[in-house]
């Protein structure tokens, strides 16, 4: 198992600044995500691991050791794909088998630890098919036992369970975690899905742009999002942002007043849609459209700062479209960012009109 | 394979309406080939076949029906042996050197380098089959010329201080014919190979290098199989064309010195033209069209294209 730094990792492709210099940390053992939408250098940072791709500049340490010059055939690393990149013309047991042969593994054991990767991830019965006979659920087990056969230091996940269905993508989720759990490997899970980080990382790095926005565990990123762009991107549905100018304790947003906290000047307040509650008193407005999503239900209420997303518990719907209704709100779950420098303010907070 | 069988055969029947539908759809598609096939394959085959049961010489004029031609093949041409066991020769010579490996070669290093270079250095390579057989084999003639002035002497002088110019038209003939033809004929390889490497996803050489496999392992192990059919492909087809094409041959050697570079196709073409004996070039070429027939169906089941027709057997994704 393996520490791994980033110190000052950058990468151009050619003109193009993917990377402009990237510091991190991950521990021994840890299971961390990189979050971010297309094009914001997570798979780009994972290529570079994997000693696909060297980095343009700065230093990649392995347990204190600069590895920037090791080939990728030398870093003991496993990864699985979005497309599980299964060698087509091998059986499952060759693919799994694939990585042991550069290793000098004797056939006896070489046969013991495909047998054992394949039970592990439950594939045990499929040792003689072609990937093109395996169902995508199927494909991705065997692309892990692969990864997990040579019993790597890392472990990559690009995407991994993208290209699943929805029923096996949650179960996938928590056979991986345990997996990763038992195995104790240090693992990087790239990913664009929000619930995906949330749910299977210790620690979420949330990236935009190639540079990194945040780092925490999912409640931080939750609860005390560090800017604008985290809040925006965690979180289903999305967080409602609505502009507003604050002053002498007050913030005008759309002409309507709200009393803040240690909030100044031109600034963003945010709201969760579960964090919002229709209450006795506090922001009017009138239920525009209302839609069940299962556990919750989630009311688009149309009022004076626009549409706003509330989301209540129970399957049930207890408010009708067309309803008259108040929003209220625990204001120390409010978030306030300074609308310039998209950063959260902290300490600031708003309360529901009165 | 009955299985595939029945189901193509229970598409096929249906109500009456389709059936129509489906014979329309057969001529539309299938008709323009055979046609083709009937005016420039089936017709002509049967024309030399006649021919060769007649005794048409010089003069053009049938005078009566024979046998005499099969007979001289059988019996009286000493010289057929030798001209079959140098076509053998030719054939899979040029084709193990040049049309499969060294074609591999092209296509593996030119897709290994930059796009531009690679690209470049194909369409260097392809610029002989672009530009008319005469142009490229008066090249060939200036390059071998047995002078210090033909290139290979240049070099061979210049660079390696040969104390005397080599004439290699005469002291290695085969060796030019299959050298002057497999540069040429690597081309149409280098590009169904490189079009095929292009194909193989990228993560599977990513996959297979953090999987521990060097650059020879991953041409083994991840390029070659993904090649499978194309080198099938390029196998069948270029043995059929090197056993029929003789054209470069006959501008660079005419068929000399004497014999030595005469090709079964080049061996019907002498006999018929230059020596007047239609009759008996009819009947040698029903012999070269028995085995290109020979030869293909062989390929076809050695390298069981009948997989190639066969319906994949599950949906991926």
């Amino acid at each position: 198992m393996a520490r791994i730094e980033f110190r000052n990792i950058a990468k151009r492709f050619g003109d193009v600044e993917v990377i402009p210099g990237m510091d991190l940390d991950i521990a021994d053992g840890e299971f961390v995500a990189l979050l971010g939408p297309s094009g914001c250098g997570k798979s780009t940072s994972l290529l570079i691991l994997a000693g696909i791709y060297l980095p343009s500049g700065g230093d990649l340490l392995f347990d204190g050791h600069v590895v920037n010059d090791v080939e990728a055939k030398d870093r003991n690393v496993g990864i699985v794909f979005q497309s599980y990149a299964l060698y087509p013309h091998m059986t499952v047991r060759d693919n799994i088998m694939f990585p042991l042969r550069f290793k000098k593994t004797p056939r006896d054991e070489a046969i013991r630890r495909v047998n054992d990767a394949a039970a592990l991830v439950q594939v045990g019965e499929l040792l003689d098919r072609k990937p093109s006979e395996l169902s995508g659920g199927q494909q991705q087990r065997v692309a892990l036992a692969r990864a997990l056969v040579k019993q790597p230091q890392l472990l990559l996940l690009d995407e991994p369970l993208s290209n699943l269905d929805a029923t096996l993508r949650l179960s996938m989720r928590t056979e991986i975690k345990s997996l990763q759990d038992e195995l104790g490997v240090t693992t990087i899970l790239v990913t664009h899905d929000q619930i995906e980080a949330t749910t299977m990382a210790d620690r979420i790095i949330c990236m935009r742009a190639g540079r990194i926005e945040q780092i925490g565990t999912p409640d931080d990123l939750y609860d005390r999002p560090s800017s604008l762009f985290v809040a925006g991107f965690i979180g289903s549905p999305p967080i409602n942002l609505v502009h507003g100018a604050a002053a002498n304790n007050t913030v005008d947003v759309a002409g309507v007043p709200f009393p803040a906290d240690g909030a100044n000047g031109s600034i963003t307040v945010g709201l969760r849609p579960e964090h919002l509650v229709f209450a006795e008193a506090g922001l009017p407005g009138r239920i525009a459209q209302i839609e069940p999503m299962g556990r919750e239900v989630l009311y688009v209420v149309s009022t004076d700062i626009g549409y706003v997303r509330v989301l209540e518990q129970g399957s049930v719907a207890g408010h009708a479209a067309g309803e008259k209704v108040q929003i209220g709100f625990d204001p120390a779950k409010s978030l306030v960012f300074d609308a310039t420098t998209e950063k959260l303010i902290d300490g600031a907070h708003v309360r529901p009109p009165a | 394979m009955s299985a595939i069988a029945d189901d193509l055969r229970r598409e096929r029947a249906g109500p009456g309406r389709q059936r129509n539908r489906r014979r329309a759809n057969f001529v539309i598609f299938l008709g323009p080939a055979i046609v083709l096939t009937i005016l420039f394959f089936v017709i002509p085959v049967i024309i030399d076949v006649v021919v060769s049961f007649t005794d048409m010489g010089r003069s053009l004029q049938i005078t009566g029906f024979t046998t005499e031609q099969y007979e001289k093949i059988f019996g009286g041409d000493r010289r057929l042996v030798q001209v079959i066991g140098l076509t053998l020769l030719y054939v899979f010579a040029t084709l193990a050197i040049f049309n499969l490996t060294f074609a591999l070669v092209l296509a593996l290093v030119t897709t290994a380098t930059n796009r531009m270079t690679g690209n470049f250095f194909r369409g260097v390579w392809l610029l002989p089959r672009m530009s008319p057989s005469v142009l490229y084999i008066l090249l060939w003639v200036w390059v071998i010329n047995p002078s210090e002035f033909g290139l290979l002497n240049q070099i061979l002088m210049s660079v390696l201080g040969l104390e005397t110019p080599i004439d290699p038209l005469n002291e290695a003939p085969v060796m030019l014919i299959i050298i002057a033809n497999g540069f040429i004929g690597a081309s149409m390889g280098m590009i169904i190979f490189t079009s095929a490497i292009r194909a193989i996803p990228e993560h599977l050489f990513h996959a297979a290098r953090v999987d521990g496999a060097g650059s020879m392992a991953i041409i083994r192990h991840i390029t070659l199989p993904a090649l499978r059919w194309p080198i099938s492909f390029v196998t069948i087809y270029q043995t059929l064309s090197l056993l029929v094409s003789f054209e470069y041959i006959l501008l660079l050697t005419e068929g000399g010195p004497f014999y030595d570079t005469t090709v079964y196709a080049l061996y019907i073409f002498r006999r018929a033209f230059d020596t007047g004996q239609y009759a008996y070039g009819a009947a040698l070429a029903v012999f070269i069209i028995a085995l290109g027939v020979f030869f293909a169906l062989l390929g076809w089941r050695f390298f069981d294209m009948q997989k190639l027709l066969q319906r994949p057997r599950i949906e991926v994704q």
